[in-house]
């Protein structure tokens, strides 16, 4: 195949990509099977470097597939696979479309900037947050802005459309509810996509060479590539239509140089030569490119401070909970909960934000929507990560969706028989909330829906029963909490296990029953 | 006047607050519906020992078949119990066999369109689907329509409500020619069992409020304002403890009983006695006799026992 082709090749992966992404975080009717999204999920770098360290090797070893072609050939991930990458391609076809930026030019490096992303993120990983990482990740924060943002937009004129079918006697578009907006971590998918479309609209790729830890540690092994794309000074007539169409500003036709590690492979130039005096070349035939590798002061500086910032933000994942409620009606007298519920297969608390990423693919699958992006349950560090929140719905039992499609192994994957028996939380009650016992009333909400039957109604008073636990058999699925009619804070709520429990099995003793002779009446 | 018709000028009483107006033209337009339109042969038809569909094909055609409850041309809701995720065999979900029984009988009637829905505690998606319903219906030949959005419920008031003074109820109900209620026989935690008045929870949304004021009185409101044109009540499997979702097929014994009756309170009065209870148990069975809604005396009413050999 000819170099010229490789445009081509890498706008069709892309768009496949873009497209199957897109399509993955705003399914919320589920179509699109877990066995197809592990294929587009595969190569993503992050998740596939933590499910590495996480899950048995084989099953994710995607980060080596683009480690290796990396090193063969630079920053391939960023045009082709990377789904932000595509995203800000979009956008720059979009900008020159209408002439916005009618054409790039070379840029100087801002290596003081891209350094101290990477250090930032690396330094808070060091200290055991995955923060930073969660918030610059391209992966991740393509899927927030696509769960968050798009998936609403989806939804909406899936109703309205639904609406108009209805009228006309088709139901297979049904209307479906928006469930929890979560108003409190909105703001950063926002502000990542407005980053994204200022960025990429005025300043081409530059998102990725800055701001992207990914993009600059790829920028670092690319060079090292085997294959780098070079500039041949004696078919080169200077005419400069390779720097015009180079979203990263990496084509330095003074000098010849192109600065490969910027460059995110996209293939633009090569297209772009009449004479085709850019393409690539064996990087180690000539004489080697003297990399600067060397960490210079303010570098160290940096990475100093930044040391301290973490040992900082670690004092800061605690929250009071103490209040004093004597005279509150039930509803308001706030749950002592001292975890929140990480969802079934993620472990531990532990495990969980250590390896979530917050791409909120979960969330999107999730068929019931009990999980939420997280404000600050586990705490600052592990915002945005996905809890259980039982005020807006329950987990399923029959379910195991998100630790399916989790590409990163913070959801561990489970099957049915197990997900039944792990207790991500056990059940609490405070008596005398309960309406029963407040207003003397029926009720029996959250007996009916728990599944294990560890909470069951048993005689009260006048003929009311009221409920009773057995926390050996509650998964903490939160049907009870769900359920419970006191709000907002309910009498009957679960309490979150910082490491997940095996539960016992319900309870199967056969029934005697013996067939009536004749009808009862 | 039409169900419809009734209903939409309780819509708009509901907006309005001439509420005592719609009460008086309520209780003439029931009392003319089920006097002139038909005369059934019997109160209630109780069958045992046969399988859900067949029990039903024998026990509507001593009734004069459905057609004495659907009209061509009319549509029809089916509304059975799809609360739970769970398979039939868990006897939490109404008899797939029996769901599709009625809508065969109900388009051999001439029925238009028949919609099946439910308002299901459990996931949606999965309990339409695990409860083997959907598929049923669909093969049957009824449209299968979605309850999990608020956007399908209109407020309406309930005059001689106690309690409840208004619902969110899903426009199907309001909308169709026929309603007809297909609950399953089971136990369950908060209202003692569940039957045809509780089974009409799955057509209103704001269900929590229910709970938190008076269960049983609720049901028995909501029973004053809605009757089913027909219901027709499944205890082939029943679930004798850990109502209403059951823990395990354990929980369950093959009954194989069924009742066929226009009157909520008496085939609710039939169904626990089949259970093993008797009707003064069920409080929110007392309640809605009490409102007038029917009776309980089952010994007082014409019914045909039909055995099948199996």
């Amino acid at each position: 195949m000819r170099q010229k082709h490789l445009r081509i090749l890498r706008i069709i992966i892309s768009v496949f990509f873009l497209v199957f992404m897109s399509a993955l975080f705003v399914d919320y009717r589920e179509f699109i099977p877990v066995s197809y999204a592990k294929w587009v999920l595969y190569p993503q770098l992050i998740p596939s470097v933590i499910s590495f360290i996480t899950l048995p090797a084989a099953l994710a070893t995607g980060f080596l597939l683009i480690l290796i072609l990396t090193f063969l050939f630079g920053r391939v991930y960023c045009s082709a696979i990377c789904p932000l990458g595509a995203l800000q391609d979009v956008y720059a076809f979009l900008s020159k479309k209408f002439r916005i930026i009618k054409r790039y030019k070379f840029k100087k490096a801002l290596d003081y900037l891209r350094y101290p992303f990477l250090g930032l993120t690396v330094v808070f990983l060091l200290f055991g947050s995955m923060l930073v990482l969660n918030l610059l990740d391209p992966y991740s924060s393509f899927g927030r802005i696509f769960s968050d943002l798009a998936r609403p937009g989806v939804v909406t004129v899936n109703n309205l459309l639904a609406a108009q079918l209805e009228k006309m006697e088709v139901y297979f578009l049904f209307r479906v509810d928006m469930g929890l907006f979560t108003w409190q971590t909105i703001f950063i998918p926002i502000f990542t996509a407005v980053l994204i479309i200022w960025l990429s609209v005025y300043f081409g790729r530059l998102y990725c060479n800055t701001v992207c830890p990914v993009g600059t540690t790829l920028g670092l092994l690319s060079r090292l590539s085997l294959f780098r794309i070079k500039m041949d000074r004696l078919s080169c007539t200077r005419c400069g239509k390779c720097a015009f169409v180079c979203k990263s500003n990496c084509i330095d036709i003074k000098n010849f140089k192109v600065d490969f590690s910027r460059c995110v492979a996209c293939y633009n130039c090569i297209t772009a030569c009449e004479y085709n005096a850019i393409k690539y070349e064996p990087a180690y035939a000539r004489k080697p490119v003297n990399a600067e590798l060397s960490a210079d002061r303010s570098k160290r500086n940096f990475i100093g401070k930044s040391l301290l910032l973490g040992m900082a933000l670690t004092g800061l994942k605690q929250k009071s909970t103490a209040q004093d409620h004597d005279n509150l009606p039930p509803g308001d007298i706030p749950n002592n909960r001292q975890h929140p519920v990480s969802p079934p297969g993620s472990v531990s608390l532990k495990h969980f934000t250590d390896r979530c990423t917050a791409c909120h693919l979960c969330v999107t699958s999730c068929p019931t929507g009990v999980l939420q992006p997280s404000f600050l349950e586990y705490g600052i560090s592990g915002i945005m990560q996905p809890h259980m929140d039982y005020s807006v719905e329950y987990c399923n039992y029959e379910c195991t969706i998100c630790s399916q499609v989790c590409p990163t192994g913070a959801i561990m994957p489970l099957t049915v028989d197990d997900k039944k028996l792990t207790q991500t939380g056990v059940v609490h009650l405070i008596l005398d909330k309960c309406i029963v016992v407040t207003d003397n009333t029926a009720c029996g909400s959250c007996s009916e829906h728990c599944p294990t039957q560890a909470v069951r109604m048993v005689p009260f008073q006048n003929g009311l029963t009221i409920p009773e636990l057995n926390e050996t058999v509650c998964i903490g699925c939160g049907a009870c909490e769900y359920a419970c009619p006191v709000r907002p804070y309910t009498a009957i709520y679960v309490e979150g296990n910082p490491i997940h429990q095996v539960a016992e099995q319900p309870q199967t003793e056969s029934l005697e029953y013996r067939e009536h002779e004749d009808f009862p009446f | 006047m039409k169900r419809r018709d009734f209903i939409r000028s309780s819509v708009s009483a509901g907006m309005f607050t001439g509420a005592a107006f719609t009460l008086g033209s309520y209780g003439a337009l029931k009392a003319a519906d089920s006097t002139s339109s038909f005369q059934l042969p019997y109160d209630m038809v109780a069958i045992r020992g046969g399988e859900p569909g067949e029990m039903f094909d024998r026990g509507i055609a001593s009734l004069g078949g459905l057609k004495q409850f659907v009209k061509p041309n009319q549509t029809v809701v089916v509304k059975p119990n799809i609360g739970w995720d769970t398979t039939p065999e868990k006897g939490a979900t109404t008899n797939p066999e029996l769901v599709s029984a009625v809508i065969e009988q109900c388009k051999l009637a001439g029925a238009k369109s028949v919609y099946v829905f439910d308002n299901p505690v459990a996931e949606w998606t999965r309990s339409y689907a695990y409860s083997g319903i959907e598929e049923a219906a669909k093969k049957a030949g009824a449209t299968v329509v979605s309850g999990k959005s608020e956007g399908y419920y209109q407020n309406v008031s309930i005059p001689k409500g106690k309690v409840l003074k208004n619902a969110k109820v899903h426009e199907l109900i309001l909308e169709s020619d026929v309603f007809i209620n297909i609950p399953v026989l089971k136990n369950h935690g908060g209202s003692t069992l569940t039957i045809a008045m509780k089974n009409l929870m799955g057509v209103v949304w704001d269900r929590q409020y229910w709970h938190s004021n008076d269960l049983h009185q609720c049901i028995a409101d909501f029973a004053t304002f809605f009757q089913p044109d027909l219901n027709i009540i499944d205890a082939y499997r029943v679930m004798k403890r850990n109502g209403p979702r059951g823990v395990s097929a354990a929980d369950v014994v093959t009954m194989k009983y069924q009742i066929i009756a226009t009157d909520m309170v008496a085939a609710d009065a039939a169904a626990t006695k089949v259970f093993g209870m008797e009707p003064n148990q069920l409080r929110h069975l007392v309640l809605a006799e009490q409102s007038g809604v029917g009776t309980s005396d089952i010994d007082a009413l014409k019914i045909n026992r039909l055995t099948l050999s199996t």
